[in-house]
C-alpha cells in the first residue's frame, strides 16, 4: 500500500467506512430520488423571480434604457454593477478547478463540480447585463469583427470593453468545455446504473460512450492538466480585463493602477463565499456530509480571510491615498473621506462593514468551524461584494469634476426585477443541476478514497504503530 | 473452429488489478485493454502504454490561435482602415500591439481549450450518443476489468486466479 501513503497528521478528506461502490451510490441517489419539499419550494421561488426578471428584461428591450434610474451624470448604474459583481462570483469555480488542480490540492475534487457549474451559471448571467445594456440586442453581434456592409467597419481591438467580450466569451466557453469532459465519465456512472429507458437514453447521449479504457484515462489525465493549465491565466485574466473597463478611463477613482490585482482578489472572495452558500445547502440536501467536510469548509473560509485581507489592503491604500493626495477631486472617489460622510455614506459603510469588518471574524477558528456561522458570514460577503461594485461605479460617477452635474442615482423598479431576475435563473439552473448532474466529480474522488478515506488511513496508522 | 477466445477478468480492487497485469507483462502475455471506473495511478507504466501526444498538439492549436488573434488585429486595425484611437499608434502592428494583448491571448487559450478536447473526442472515437465502450456496467462503478483475446485460454486463466481474479467470463473472438 506503499504508493498511497498520506501523512497521518492530514485530516481525511471521505469520512465513514466507504468503499468505490458506496462513493457511487452517494453521488447518484441526488439523481435517482424523487425531489424533496424543499427542493420544489426553492425551484418555484427561482422560477417566478426568474419570469418576473424576464419580463422586466422584455420591457427594458421594448422601452429602451430609459427604463432604468440611469441619468446624464450616472449613466452607469445597477447594470454594470450586476455584471461586475455575477462575473466575481463565477471566479471561484475555475480557480478551484483549475489553480488548485496544478497545486495538487485534493480537497478541490469534492467541491470543484458543483463551483464550476456556479461559474458557467454566473457568467451566464453577467453576460446578460453588458447585452441589454446595448439597448438595441438584436445587433448585439456587431461587438464581434465580422466582415460587413458598412465599409470597413470593425469592431475597435484597442478597447477595454472589446477585450472584455473577448475575455468572458472565452472564459464561458472554455470553463464549460473544461466542466463537461470533466464530467463525462461521472455521466457513465450514471448511465450504467440507470433502470429506465429514458434516463439511460439521455446518459448515453452524454457520456460519448465513455467506457474507462487505460489509454483513454491517460488522455484524460492529460487533457486535465492542460486544460487546468490553459484555464490557470484565464482566470487571473478575465477579471483583470473586467477591471481595465474602469482602470483605463480616465474618471477618478476608477483610474487606478491597484485595479487589476485587487478586482482578482475581491472575485475569489465573492466567489468562495458564493460556494460556501450553495454548498452548505447542497450538503445537507444531498447527505454528502462524508464528502463535504469540515475541513473542506475551513479551508475555503481561510481561502476567504487571506483575500479578504488583500482587498482590505487595497480598500486602505485608496483610502490613504485619497486623503494623503490632498486633490480635490480624490475626495469623491468612492474610498474616501467624502466617500464616507458624503451623500452615499450608507453605501460606503455597507460596503466596509461587509467586506472587512464582519469576514475578520474569520480569523477565529471557532467561527471557522462552525456551519451557521459561516452561511451567514458568506452571505454577508455577497451582499458587501455588490456593494463595493455598485460604490465604484456610483459613488464615483455620481460626483463628476462639474458640481453643477452632480446627481444621485435611484434603481426603477424595473432595475430592480431584472437583478432578482438573475438571481432566479441562477437558481432555476443550479437546481436543475443538483437534480440531474452529478454533483461530485466521482471518479476522481474515488482516485483519493485510499489516500485520504478515514478506514484507509486509521489503517495505516494502525501497521505503522506495529 | 477456431479456438482464439476473448477472455475478461473482473477484480474487485485496483492494488490487485496492478499485480495482475504485472504478473501479465512479466510472463510477456500481452492484455488486450484494461476497463477502470477511474484513472489507477501507475497503470499505463505497467501496461507500458507511450505517452499521449495531445498535449504537444495543445501546444500547436495554441500557436494558431495566437496567429490568428495576431493577423486579425493587423488586418483590422493596421492594414484595413488605420484609425486614431486615443492617441494609440496604428501605423505599424509592432507599435499597436500592446493594446490588442487581451484579444491576443484569449483566443489563443481558446482555440487550444477547444481543439484539444476535440482531438481528445475523436482520438478515443467519443461522439454524443457512442454506445458504452465498456464491456460490462460494473467497470464504472467499483470493478477493473482485464479483457485479453488469446489462445492461450487455460494459461490466462491461471495467472488471474493465482493474482485474485472475482469473475472470469470466456467468450468466442
Amino acid at each position: 500500500m506503499s504508493g498511497h501513503y498520506e501523512a497521518p497528521i492530514r485530516e481525511p478528506l471521505i469520512i465513514g467506512h466507504k468503499t468505490y461502490h458506496d462513493i457511487s451510490e452517494d453521488i447518484a441517489r441526488p439523481i435517482e430520488e424523487r425531489a424533496g419539499k424543499l427542493w420544489w419550494i426553492s425551484f418555484w421561488i427561482a422560477l417566478a423571480l426568474f419570469i418576473y426578471g424576464f419580463g422586466c428584461i422584455a420591457y427594458t428591450i421594448g422601452t429602451g434604457i430609459g427604463a432604468w434610474g440611469l441619468n446624464r451624470t450616472n449613466n452607469w448604474g445597477w447594470d454594470i454593477t450586476n455584471f461586475v459583481w455575477w462575473v466575481g462570483i463565477g471566479h471561484a469555480g475555475t480557480l478551484i478547478s483549475a489553480v488548485l488542480l496544478l497545486f495538487r490540492q485534493r480537497w478541490r475534487m469534492s467541491v470543484n463540480r458543483s463551483a464550476e457549474a456556479m461559474t458557467i451559471f454566473a457568467v451566464v448571467q453577467a453576460a446578460i447585463f453588458p447585452v441589454i445594456h446595448m439597448g438595441r440586442v438584436w445587433v448585439g453581434y456587431w461587438v464581434f469583427p465580422l466582415p460587413n456592409q458598412f465599409g470597413s467597419l470593425w469592431t475597435n481591438f484597442n478597447s477595454p470593453l472589446l477585450w472584455d467580450v473577448f475575455a468572458i466569451s472565452t472564459y464561458f466557453s472554455v470553463s464549460s468545455v473544461f466542466w463537461f469532459m470533466g464530467l463525462i465519465p461521472d455521466f457513465a456512472m450514471i448511465r450504467d446504473r440507470a433502470k429506465t429507458p429514458w434516463t439511460k437514453r439521455i446518459y448515453t447521449f452524454l457520456s460519448f460512450g465513455w467506457g474507462g479504457k487505460a489509454k483513454h484515462w491517460q488522455r484524460f489525465e492529460e487533457l486535465s492538466l492542460v486544460l487546468a493549465g490553459l484555464a490557470t491565466p484565464l482566470v487571473f485574466s478575465v477579471h483583470t480585463t473586467v477591471s481595465f473597463d474602469f482602470a483605463t478611463s480616465v474618471i477618478k477613482g476608477w483610474h487606478s493602477t491597484i485595479y487589476p490585482p485587487y478586482f482578482v482578489a475581491g472575485a475569489i472572495f465573492s466567489g468562495f463565499a458564493m460556494v460556501q452558500t450553495l454548498l452548505l445547502v447542497a450538503r445537507k440536501v444531498a447527505h454528502l456530509e462524508d464528502y463535504i467536510t469540515m475541513y473542506h469548509i475551513e479551508i475555503m473560509n481561510i481561502v476567504i480571510v487571506v483575500t479578504g485581507g488583500m482587498v482590505t489592503v487595497a480598500y486602505a491604500t485608496e483610502y490613504f491615498i485619497a486623503w494623503y493626495s490632498g486633490s480635490r477631486y480624490e475626495d469623491f472617489t468612492y474610498l474616501s473621506p467624502g466617500a464616507a460622510t458624503g451623500p452615499y455614506w450608507w453605501a460606503f459603510w455597507a460596503l466596509i462593514i461587509c467586506n472587512l469588518v464582519v469576514p475578520a471574524l474569520f480569523w477565529f477558528k471557532k467561527v471557522r468551524t462552525n456551519i451557521i456561522a459561516t452561511f451567514i458570514i458568506a452571505l454577508i460577503i455577497n451582499i458587501g461584494m455588490w456593494f463595493e461594485r455598485f460604490d465604484i461605479i456610483v459613488i464615483n460617477i455620481a460626483r463628476d469634476y462639474l458640481p453643477s452635474s452632480w446627481t444621485m442615482f435611484k434603481p426603477t423598479i424595473i432595475d430592480v426585477g431584472v437583478y432578482l431576475g438573475t438571481i432566479g435563473f441562477f437558481g432555476v439552473l443550479f437546481l436543475l443541476y443538483a437534480r440531474t448532474f452529478p454533483i461530485i466529480a466521482q471518479a476522481e474522488l474515488k482516485t483519493i478514497l485510499k489516500m485520504s478515506g478515514e478506514t484507509y488511513k486509521a489503517k495505516e496508522e494502525e501497521d505503522e504503530h506495529h | 473452429m477456431s479456438t482464439t477466445k476473448r477472455i475478461y477478468g473482473m477484480y474487485a480492487d485496483d492494488d490487485d488489478l496492478l499485480n495482475g497485469v504485472k504478473a501479465f507483462t512479466d510472463k510477456g502475455i500481452a492484455i488486450a485493454e484494461v476497463y477502470t471506473p477511474f484513472p489507477v495511478h501507475g497503470l499505463d507504466k505497467a501496461l507500458g502504454l507511450k505517452k499521449t501526444r495531445i498535449s504537444d498538439a495543445a501546444f500547436m492549436y495554441a500557436v494558431y490561435g495566437l496567429t490568428v488573434g495576431s493577423l486579425v488585429t493587423w488586418y483590422t486595425m493596421n492594414r484595413d482602415w488605420p484609425m486614431n484611437i486615443g492617441g494609440k499608434p496604428s501605423f505599424t502592428w509592432g507599435e499597436n500591439m500592446p493594446a490588442f494583448v487581451v484579444p491576443m491571448f484569449e483566443l489563443m487559450v481558446f482555440c487550444a481549450a477547444h481543439m484539444m478536447s476535440l482531438t481528445f473526442l475523436v482520438r478515443n472515437k467519443m461522439y454524443p450518443g457512442c454506445p458504452p465502450q465498456n464491456p460490462d456496467p460494473r467497470t464504472t462503478d467499483d470493478k477493473f476489468m482485464m479483457e485479453f483475446v488469446t489462445d492461450n485460454v487455460d494459461a490466462v486463466k491461471q495467472i488471474l486466479i493465482d493474482t485474485g481474479v472475482e469473475e472470469i467470463t470466456v467468450k468466442d473472438a
